[in-house]
């Protein structure tokens, strides 16, 4: 399955039966630098399209993680907890989070599309 | 460079301790430590050249230019620490009866006095051991006030998504939840965004005005009675009052409390030449709500300390860091009328200065009349040439200078930001000038080497990646 990108930065990957995974784009996490922290919220917490769901600490700064879809978290990534650093060894790996129960989802880019507006990002 | 737990041997020491007093007594067992206490056991000699050794490998406003944005590093006048040295203060017990401590308690009201003038506030207390203590104080006060009202249904705080990262921090630490309002395109606050996000559970808005990318906020009037008609206060976070001291009072843009850093703005230490202090004012209707014991009355008819009649209670215990205050109290005499808006106009020439001569080559985040700090973004540099802000930071180690601030604001992605201060000449920003631009020259040609920078520095680039994922905070002894 192909996966989908927000315009702040993280990808959706639609897993069938309703169930879709959420992480940030590999863009992303080279922007953030080397991640030492993230914060996730917990099986069964409710995510709101365009609020923010998730936080990641980076040497530079904490970042928000905004969701792409309403619905309600399924399962979380909790290998992340201990090894922030999978992110940034493989960002399209590295889920965050795996939302049930969708009801609305942002307008989401194709990886050709998402590569188009990151080059606009960075000139 | 071994610790200090490694050097020494077993037995030596030295006698600084006083002989004993009062009667020894033995503590209970259950008391007692059941584990070896692993204390460094040195000879005077080796404890001096230890430390002699360790501030060889820092770098402090004494060794050289320390342009760290948002942190006003200005030169720390000795004369400050001679008034902060006299017997009569650093003798003083903090539970001395009131007539025997008339000149410290003159202090603390001159200093209050002064500091009330100069921020165009009416009381001010100076508890508060640091800026976001300041912070949490002021919001206390402002959280008192709506409470005393009844009115319990503002519960929002305010701030710019511009604005220094203890500002959220400091109302959720008082249980506000925070709004975080974007900037606009000019850096400044947007109001649209503001007037959204105000309404009747709005308690109050944070600001520091010039903001953080050194700019000074032109609708400021428009800002505070935005929030005052909603029935929100104004707070003013004085971390930038180096650009308007003297100048401009934040009692006049319509803010209702402010904190100011001493160890900014007034010229004490920072950090561990401190500690630090951060006043807070507010204007006479929160005044009731201030911490502490108030000095009142007059010097003639005696001092006397009294607690403010719905007083929050202590944010700390007796006046703060007192001799802090001695030591800034030192300063504002030693500038006076004249002295204090000419260091302000000076921070704010030095950092136009810098600006203007920097822009031949570095973008810069906004590219206007800065006040006493500006930004420059590094983005495009990096995209070119892989230099990053970090690298380049890195680099200026090189040259003997402490580097600028890095990525902040975060509004800014590759932000250095420089902080020249008033009390630098020109020769050394000069040399600051032409090290950045040589740095740039080196990005371009040469961008291994910045990748590897510092070369020349005591210490080389520590890994902060692996420091901060796997922090070694503590010692292990063998035993």
């Amino acid at each position: 399955m192909a996966l989908l990108f927000a315009k702040t930065h993280e990808w959706l990957n639609d897993l069938g039966d309703g169930v879709a995974a959420i992480g940030i784009s590999d863009f992303a996490q080279n922007e953030l630098g080397g991640l030492v922290f993230v914060n996730l919220p917990e099986p069964g917490d409710e995510v709101v399209m365009g609020e923010t769901f998730a936080d990641v600490e980076s040497v530079k700064a904490v970042s928000d993680i905004y969701s792409p879809v309403t619905g309600t978290v399924l399962e979380i990534n909790e290998e992340l907890l201990d090894q922030p650093e999978l992110i940034n060894d493989s960002a399209y790996d590295a889920w965050f989070i795996k939302v049930e129960n969708i009801t609305e989802h942002a307008d989401l880019m194709t990886e050709d599309e998402y590569k188009a507006f990151c080059e606009t990002e960075e000139a | 460079m071994n610790l200090i737990f490694e050097i020494g041997k077993e037995g030596r020491g030295l006698s600084l301790l006083p002989k004993c007093d009062v009667p020894q007594t033995d503590l209970p067992e259950k008391f007692k430590r059941t584990t070896k206490l692993h204390l460094p056991q040195l000879s005077e000699n080796e404890i001096s050249r230890h430390y002699t050794k360790l501030a060889g490998r820092t770098h402090g406003v004494n060794d050289g230019f320390y342009p760290l944005g948002s942190c006003t590093m200005k030169y720390n006048p000795k004369v400050n620490e001679f008034a902060a040295s006299l017997k009569g203060f650093t003798r003083l017990h903090p539970l001395q009866e009131e007539k025997y401590a008339q000149g410290a308690l003159e202090v603390i009201q001159m200093t209050e006095n002064s500091l009330a003038e100069i921020l165009g506030m009416d009381s001010f207390t100076l508890q508060p051991a640091a800026g976001a203590h300041g912070e949490f104080t002021g919001l206390l006060l402002i959280k008192s006030y709506h409470t005393d009202r009844g009115d319990t249904k503002r519960t929002k705080i305010i701030v710019p998504d511009s604005a220094h990262g203890t500002n959220p921090a400091s109302a959720a630490m008082c249980g506000y939840e925070v709004i975080s309002i974007p900037s606009a395109e000019d850096g400044c606050v947007d109001l649209d965004a503001l007037r959204d996000a105000v309404g009747e559970d709005t308690a109050g808005l944070m600001l520091t005005n010039p903001n953080t990318v050194g700019l000074f906020d032109k609708n400021i009037l428009e800002i505070t009675k935005i929030v005052h008609e909603a029935g929100g206060l104004c707070y003013y976070d004085g971390a930038n009052l180096n650009a308007v001291m003297g100048q401009a009072r934040p009692g006049d843009m319509g803010f209702d409390c402010v904190h100011v850093n001493l160890h900014k703005t007034f010229s004490t230490p920072h950090g561990g030449g401190g500690p630090g202090s951060g006043p807070v004012g507010c204007k006479a209707f929160l005044a009731d709500f201030l911490p502490g014991a108030r000095v009142t009355g007059t010097p003639e008819e005696g001092l006397k300390l009294v607690g403010a009649p719905k007083s929050m209670g202590l944010v700390k215990e007796f006046y703060g860091n007192f001799l802090v205050v001695v030591k800034a109290l030192a300063y504002i005499l030693t500038l006076g009328k004249e002295g204090i808006p000419e260091a302000s106009a000076n921070a704010v020439l030095n950092a136009n200065y810098m600006r203007v001569k920097l822009s031949k080559k570095y973008e810069m985040a906004y590219d206007t009349t800065c006040m006493h700090e500006f930004v420059m973004d590094l983005a495009e540099l990096k995209h070119r040439t892989g230099v990053s802000a970090l690298d380049v930071a890195k680099g200026l180690l090189d040259y003997g200078i402490h580097p600028p601030t890095m990525y902040f604001p975060l509004i800014v992605h590759e932000a250095l930001m420089v902080e020249p201060c008033e009390t630098e000449p020109r020769e050394v920003m000069d040399e600051a000038i032409e090290a950045l631009l040589e740095l740039y020259d080196t990005a371009e040609k040469d961008p291994e080497y910045l990748h590897g920078a510092p070369h020349k520095a005591v210490i080389g680039r520590p890994d902060e990646l692996g420091a901060a994922r796997n922090p070694v905070v503590r010692y292990t002894f063998e035993d």
